[in-house]
């Protein structure tokens, strides 16, 4: 075991203002069950899953809801005991419709039967442990939500040496991460090492910004026995230190190819509290029915760490956060730079919400935007070696070609060009267009093909 | 003076010349690439408005498809039935023309009859407003506004009023590149002789309808009970069948319709009252004689 700073600098990155400390020090607190639970069918990257009860049926927790509808999926799960209410088609976090099922909890909160744990996980079979994890619907929660049994499959000719786990948490406003690893750290360290055994990683490397103290502390006493070449990679503070890509390159000096997955060079990043699901779901045999969202920002009246059911709508964690204490001009789902805007409070958390932040009405502002002056602050600040002032003009001008021969599919959406942008350009919103089209084009040339 | 430099520098120009004319009348015969006259005398002939409606990257490349690939000649429709006849007499073949057709922006929810549910402060483009949140628009099929359609007419024919785009019929060349401009698939192309269209795409049962927008299709089905055939339904969301024309007694429609989404087109346009009306009493009367023949070929054939 080893405690050491990440050997190399990532290219870019911006500095924002943290906010960190609105809910650092608050303890992770059990929230009670809602009145209505409204579970979404995508929680995941991928297909979303198959709605598998109807109106009127009892459902107990950890009941499979809905079914994995492909290879990349996820099962969904009851995250409590009650009556299905209402099964119908809702507007996502992300801006489009899905299915949902809503559950009324009947407040016994009944684990169903039959769930068995391993706790001799150590000398399982690999294939059984994946079973596990996909058995328990387990996905990325640090945003992306990509089914864990999918990524715990490498194929056999990509041979994975380094397992990472990504406990940076770069996003600014964030903690509930950093709280995890501080009071679950033994089940983390359990987590990766079951991990690490289905992967039969040799390396693994617990990453952590440096301005996470407690954190670091946290899991350096919980790993203190471990053996092999197992350490603590310390992180400079930095946006986006958490981004998978930038990690492996900081902690290994591997570059990810364009276009390619972490897979690619050897390595696979876990986040934390996916890890602590993956522990959950194998020693227990517990389906992932409860996450951890820090619901945070200036006009809440009392910031917190909330352990809340899956599906348990925005309101309701305002609520349970005492309310609002000032005026709120927008709401985030996740954290400022990546997380996506929302219209209503009325949607539910899903595996991948890690936060839920209010802006005051002086921290947000609009604005139109104006030509690029060729500055090049966005360049400096792309992570991805990307040149997003050149690629937005492309895109502005439709020129979705030109684009993608600039690798516009590249681009990670972190938000540090538009951060860096004096115009103020809607950069990101640019490429995530441009990405779209370009892969719509894709699409459209193989149908051709075929 | 002396003369023979003067004359070996002629003789050699000259030889150089020779050579090279020789090379380049040789090249010419023999490297000559042969062109269909014809596929010159196409493009003379179409409107070199180059929009694209045909499916080809300009006129030129539809003018070579037609004369070397057979093309179907009837799908320039900015040329309308002057350029398919002049087409039809260069290709030594026989075309009718259809009816022309303009685009219909089939939403009628302006920033004061469907309201919005946030604020969009990004990128001026419908598909990138409807990517955040499913649009700033209440009504998730509606109208966005930011102009993606009228950034690709090529004759300026869309204009925005109050948040909504309206096509001018008068300056629409039918090409279809707004139909498709639109995220929302909100244009179609209709007969320029119809006037009474159904401005709503919402397929929302009625109360999301309501709340979403004055001027929305409740599903009520009061149009197919009072027009007949010319309506019909898809789930909750009346469609006009453009093949049955309303008639006169039939257009009291647009009076009674509980959602107040069928009009009568140009009313609308405070700028131009006089066509409508005129259009509207052409309708019923002319329109049915058009169309009957065809409908009772239809009926032969079946």
């Amino acid at each position: 075991m080893k405690t050491a700073k990440a050997q190399f600098k990532v290219m870019g990155g911006i500095h924002p203002a943290y906010h960190k400390d609105l809910a650092r020090d608050k303890a992770i607190e059990i929230m009670p069950l809602p009145a209505l639970l409204r579970v979404s069918m995508s929680q995941h990257l991928g297909a979303p899953a198959t709605p598998t009860v109807k109106k009127g049926d009892e459902v107990l927790r950890g009941q499979v809801i809905g079914e994995a509808a492909g290879f990349i999926s996820a099962a969904v799960h009851a995250p409590t005991s009650g009556t299905v209410k209402e099964v119908g088609e809702a507007a996502t976090v992300m801006g489009s419709t899905a299915a949902f099922i809503g559950i009324e909890p009947d407040g016994n909160d009944t684990w169903i039967e039959g769930l068995v744990g391993m706790p001799d996980w150590a000398t399982a079979e690999r294939t059984a442990l994946v079973a596990k994890v996909a058995a328990a619907g387990v996905a990325g929660m640090g945003g992306a939500g990509f089914p864990t049994n999918v990524k715990l499959s490498p194929p056999p000719d990509k041979p994975i040496d380094t397992l990472i786990l990504n406990g940076a948490e770069c996003e600014p406003y964030l903690t509930a991460d950093h709280r995890l690893m501080v009071e679950h750290a033994e089940h983390i360290w359990a987590g990766c090492q079951i991990i690490q055994k289905i992967l039969g990683a040799t390396t693994v490397r617990i990453a952590i910004e440096d301005n996470k103290p407690e954190a670091i502390a946290a899991m350096e006493q919980a790993m203190a026995d471990a053996e092999g070449d197992v350490g603590i990679a310390v992180l400079k503070t930095e946006y986006p230190q958490g981004a998978e890509k930038q990690q492996i390159y900081a902690i290994t000096g591997r570059e990810v190819p364009s276009g390619g997955l972490p897979m690619d060079v050897g390595c696979v990043v876990e986040n934390v509290g996916t890890t602590l699901a993956v522990w959950d779901a194998v020693v227990n045999g517990r389906p992932l029915t409860e996450r951890v969202t820090t619901v945070t920002g200036a006009p809440v009246a009392t910031p917190k760490n909330v352990q809340g059911r899956i599906g348990t709508s925005y309101a309701d964690l305002l609520a349970f956060c005492d309310g609002l204490s000032g005026d709120a001009a927008k709401v985030i789902s996740g954290g400022p730079m990546m997380g996506i805007a929302q219209p209503s409070l009325d949607v539910g958390t899903t595996k991948t919400t890690s936060g839920l932040l209010f802006l005051a009405p002086d921290q947000v502002k609009t604005f139109s935007s104006m030509p690029c002056i060729a500055c090049g602050r966005c360049v400096d600040a792309c992570p991805m070696y990307l040149v997003p002032a050149e690629l937005s003009q492309m895109l502005e001008a439709e020129d979705y070609d030109a684009a993608e021969e600039l690798n516009v599919l590249d681009c990670i959406e972190c938000g540090c060009c538009a951060f860096a942008c004096p115009a103020p350009r809607p950069l990101v919103q640019h490429m995530k267009q441009g990405k779209s089209r370009v892969m719509l084009k894709r699409r459209q040339a193989q149908q051709k093909k075929s | 003076m002396e003369l023979t430099p003067i004359l070996i520098t002629s003789g050699a120009i000259g030889g150089v010349g020779f050579v090279c004319g020789t090379a380049l009348a040789l090249a010419a015969k023999f490297l000559a690439v042969k062109e269909d006259p014809r596929v010159e005398a196409m493009e003379e002939i179409l409107p070199g408005a180059n929009c694209g409606g045909c499916g080809y990257a300009g006129c030129a490349e539809y003018a070579k498809a037609v004369v070397l690939e057979e093309e179907s000649i009837t799908l320039c429709a900015p040329g309308g039935a002057e350029v398919l006849g002049l087409m039809a007499h260069a290709m030594g073949m026989d075309a009718t023309a259809e009816e022309r057709k303009v685009a219909v922006v089939m939403c009628a929810g302006d920033s004061e009859r469907a309201p919005r549910k946030h604020l969009y402060n990004g990128v001026a483009d419908c598909a990138a407003a409807a990517a955040v949140a499913g649009g700033d628009k209440l009504c998730s099929y509606g109208c966005l506004g930011y102009g993606s359609c009228a950034r690709v007419c090529p004759s300026g024919a869309i204009e925005f009023v109050d948040n909504v785009a309206v096509v001018h019929p008068d300056l629409c060349i039918s090409c279809s590149a707004c139909v498709r401009a639109c995220p929302r698939d909100l244009i179609k192309m209709v007969p320029e002789s119809k006037s009474i269209h159904v401005l709503c795409s919402s397929k929302d049962k009625g109360p999301i309808v309501k709340k979403a927008c004055k001027v929305g299709c409740i599903g009520c089905r009061m149009c197919l009970k009072l027009a007949g055939d010319a309506f019909e339904m898809d789930g909750f969301l009346a469609l006009r069948n453009y093949d049955i024309p309303v008639t006169t007694e039939g257009e009291v429609i647009v009076e009674k319709c509980p959602g107040k989404c069928i009009v009568k087109s140009g009313e609308s346009e405070a700028e131009a009252p006089a066509e409508p009306e005129a259009e509207a009493e052409a309708e019923p009367e002319s329109a049915p004689s058009e169309e009957k023949p065809a409908a009772a070929q239809e009926e032969a054939n079946a």
